[in-house]
């Protein structure tokens, strides 16, 4: 079902006077949240940018009850709290987690992985700025090649790492990849999750101003680049079926794609790099490295009633 | 109430069932796996109505309960050893949280190198956290305690966690006779679960942002007053429930023979048994020395402690762990509590389950009270009880200050 | 006793004695007035607005607030000035208009 902004209703769905910066994709994410799921959730928030974002107590500054909770298992208290409210005979509320790409490729990672395995009935959500942000950007797996982070001064030599197919690989029912870049797509896909039981993982690209170095002005407009460029492909795997979404769909033909140097160059991370051929070839050739694993996944989890029936716990 | 035969392991399990535990998560580690087994067959059979999450950590298991008992479901975890420090950070997290939970730490060594038997190294490490931590001497008072930590923890003057600690193998493993109350009784007993505030969507809780530094320094300041207000709350509830199932412990401290003693062993633990049978002996000798087995670490028992000091011609302090470059922590506490008011010596001994015999505590305890007799005052903190193979190839008295 | 699945929530009851709770609640201004951040302030002009509402998407302050008819206007006490909703603005309606300081 399409979402249309006319219809959603006029209220309140972040919360102004927040500490996020300015052009925050993750105030932005957060907004988004609501507006797809609605009061009947909870949030879950290990150490990272959104532990700062709620300002100082007795107010907080996002929009949910939250649990913070320590870096590493933010997937597991998640898990006990909606353990506890299956016995308190409440399984309408959602339990969601919002974690960095460190609280959830790095050092949460164990954690979210066992949750998976276990099929626990949670909403977990990645907002991936690329980097520990919040200690002053320093590089973690999520960091995409060649980017400057501080501690990564000459620019990273590993590539990111691919977590949303590690993510179909668990045998969760749904896995998508959404951007702050397109709200309605980010929207749709979460009412899509709220309506599957088990482990559902949505993985935000949240391009961050400050650690890109970029104008504030910028987030959507670099989010969008990310997607167009082919660096960041939006897709959904459904229970046993992998679709490419429709923002997407247009870069599966490479020449239908905008150059990736328009993207870098937005982007002060990116700005030792962007006058270096060999080195945007590297990058060109993650891409298309991930667009192969995308052609891969496409034949892979078809609609086919016997693929499903193969492929998938939750077909 | 029936009369079963169970190891210490299982008593906790019974426990955790009869206080309607509505859910588990634990991950397995020697000596604690027969608890978490116990539960998941009373989860998986119906026994028991909780949601059971078997977790891929120690870290997670912490977490995955102090979810749940955020949200207003009464939980419980057990670990050991290398379990309960891997789960130390969240240790922390969740006692600041004020909120109730109870977790059995079957006491264990650390490595390296590894050593799967008793001392009580694990626990003292989580001293300074903000749990209630206590530790039991044999089986039945494994499941009494676990049955009180429940309401301990969830008083409203009290809104920490509680560790109860058993030892392991001495009694994770070894089977003895156990009376389990009848669920009725309990359920009259204790009452439902209560908490200063839950998250849910309703009360739009927000619990752990950032919080400026001087209401930090008072949120500290609060978990000091809320443990000072659980001596009252431990003594309170150990004197009811001997009203309701016949059995009491004397609450912060056990004493034992204490009536008329000069000399007094102080030790938790397991280990209790054989320095009260190590007192009894030395009594037959002429000796007139008590047991002080201290069945709460935290919050500390400073004034009982002090009283004894202030009456005794001594205190013999037995440490199952030791603050590596100063002294056992048990000491620690009784040296900060009664210093200058008796002699005092520190003992080290039984680290890594290395046996400790009632005649060794006897032999501890009657060159002591020599050594006190023959100079008038002695401060020893630190006398190392070697294991009989090392014993006399070592010097036993340190000299330290 | 109703500690089974019954139950919708646990008993809470006040602490007794001295107690400070790391609780907060969901408030405007956690971080202050951000408004005071502000170096340039979005300006909406009404004639070229199509109320396509996407600045209203698009703000990750809640700041860009919609009226009845969907015209839409700024709450400047909390506005960080970022400039995302004069960069998605299809029609060019809002102007980003340096601060001369102190806030309206």
């Amino acid at each position: 079902m399409v979402v249309r902004i006319q219809d959603l209703p006029r209220r309140r769905y972040g919360m102004p006077g927040n500490a996020a910066c300015p052009g925050c994709p993750e105030a932005m994410g957060l907004r988004y949240i609501k507006m797809a799921l609605g009061d009947n959730v909870v949030l879950v928030i290990p150490a990272g940018c959104s532990s700062v974002i709620q300002g100082i107590w007795p107010k907080s500054g996002i929009n949910f009850p939250i649990l913070n909770i320590v870096f590493a298992s933010a997937a597991s208290a998640a898990a006990g709290m909606k353990a506890a409210f299956e016995m308190m005979g409440r399984d309408d509320v959602h339990v969601v987690v919002w974690a960095g790409d460190g609280g959830t490729a790095d050092i949460g990672f164990q954690s979210m992985s066992g949750a998976a395995e276990r099929n626990d009935d949670i909403i977990y959500i990645v907002a991936d700025n690329e980097a520990y942000m919040n200690t002053g950007i320093q590089r973690s797996g999520l960091t995409p090649y060649g980017a400057w982070t501080t501690t990564t001064p000459l620019g990273k030599k590993e590539h990111k790492k691919n977590l949303p197919f590690i993510m179909i690989a668990h045998d969760v029912p749904y896995v998508a990849t959404a951007s702050v870049g397109y709200p309605h797509d980010f929207i749709e896909k979460l009412r899509k999750a709220a309506k599957i039981r088990g482990f559902r993982y949505i993985h935000l690209h949240a391009p961050d101003p400050v650690g890109w170095r970029f104008d504030p002005s910028l987030t959507p407009k670099v989010a969008q680049l990310a997607v167009k460029t082919g660096m960041w492909p939006l897709f959904e795997y459904d229970r046993g079926v992998f679709r490419l979404s429709p923002f997407s769909k247009p870069y599966k033909d490479p020449s239908k794609r905008t150059p990736i140097i328009e993207y870098l160059k937005l982007q002060g991370r990116f700005r030792h790099i962007i006058d270096k051929p060999e080195e945007i070839k590297k990058l060109e050739e993650y891409v298309d490295r991930l667009w192969y694993w995308i052609d891969a996944l496409e034949k892979a989890f078809n609609p086919s009633e016997k693929a499903r029936e193969l492929l998938s716990r939750h077909a | 109430m029936t009369v079963m035969t169970l190891t210490g392991n299982y008593a906790v399990a019974y426990a955790v069932k009869l206080a309607r535990v509505q859910v588990i998560s634990a991950y397995p580690i020697t000596p604690q796996t027969t608890i978490v087994e116990k539960l998941s067959e009373m989860v998986d059979t119906g026994e028991l109505k909780a949601k059971m999450v078997r977790v891929e950590s120690e870290h997670a298991a912490l977490a995955t309960v102090f979810g749940a008992a955020s949200a207003g479901a009464r939980a419980f975890t057990a670990t050991a050893s290398h379990g309960l420090l891997y789960m130390h950070e969240v240790v922390w997290w969740a006692a600041a949280s004020r909120i109730p939970l109870v977790m059995a730490v079957v006491a264990r060594a650390i490595g390296p190198p590894w050593n799967i038997h008793v001392d009580h190294q694990d626990i003292f490490d989580q001293r300074d956290t903000g749990w209630i931590i206590s530790v039991a001497q044999e089986n039945q008072e494994v499941l009494d305690l676990t049955l009180q930590a429940f309401r301990i923890s969830e008083d409203p003057r009290v809104y920490l966690p509680m560790m109860v600690g058993l030892d392991g193998f001495i009694l994770s493993h070894t089977m003895a006779p156990v009376d389990v109350p009848d669920q009725e009784e309990v359920d009259d007993w204790l009452p439902p679960r209560r908490q200063p505030y839950y998250i849910a969507p309703e009360t739009g809780v927000v619990m752990g942002n950032i919080v400026p530094d001087d209401d930090y320094y008072m949120l500290r300041y609060s978990m000091q007053k809320a443990m000072e207000q659980a001596k009252k709350v431990i003594e309170e509830v150990d004197r009811e429930y001997g009203k309701r199932f016949g059995r009491s412990y004397g609450g912060l401290v056990e004493c034992t023979l204490c009536d008329d003693a000069d000399y007094y062993i102080v030790i938790t633990g397991s280990w209790a048994g054989e320095a009260k049978e190590a007192a009894r002996k030395l009594r037959e000798e002429g000796y007139r020395v008590g047991v002080a087995r201290i069945r709460f670490i935290r919050p500390w028992p400073g004034e009982m402690v002090r009283e004894l000091a202030a009456r005794a011609k001594g205190l013999v302090v037995f440490d199952r762990a030791i603050s590596f470059g100063s002294k056992g922590p048990l000491f620690l506490d009784v040296a900060a509590t009664a210093y200058g008011l008796t002699s005092m010596r520190g003992v080290i001994g039984g680290l890594g389950g290395s046996d400790v015999t009632a005649d060794d505590i006897a032999g501890v305890v009657r060159d002591f009270v020599g050594e006190v007799e023959e100079k008038g005052s002695v401060y020893e903190p630190l006398y190392w009880l070697f294991p009989a193979k090392y014993r006399g190839k070592f010097e036993a008295k340190e000299v330290v200050a | 006793m109703s500690v089974g699945k019954s139950a919708r929530g646990p008993i809470v009851e006040a602490p007794v004695g001295f107690f400070a709770a790391p609780v907060s609640h969901p408030a405007p201004g956690a971080a202050g007035k951000t408004g005071t951040w502000r170096d340039y302030r979005p300006v909406i002009n009404e004639e070229k607005c199509v109320k396509c509402l996407l600045c209203w998407l698009y703000c990750p302050e809640d700041t860009i607030l919609r009226r009845e008819d969907d015209m839409v206007y700024v709450d400047y006490e909390y506005c960080k000035g970022c400039g995302i909703c004069a960069s998605v603005c299809p029609v060019n309606a809002i102007e980003m208009v340096p601060e001369r300081g102190g806030l309206e």
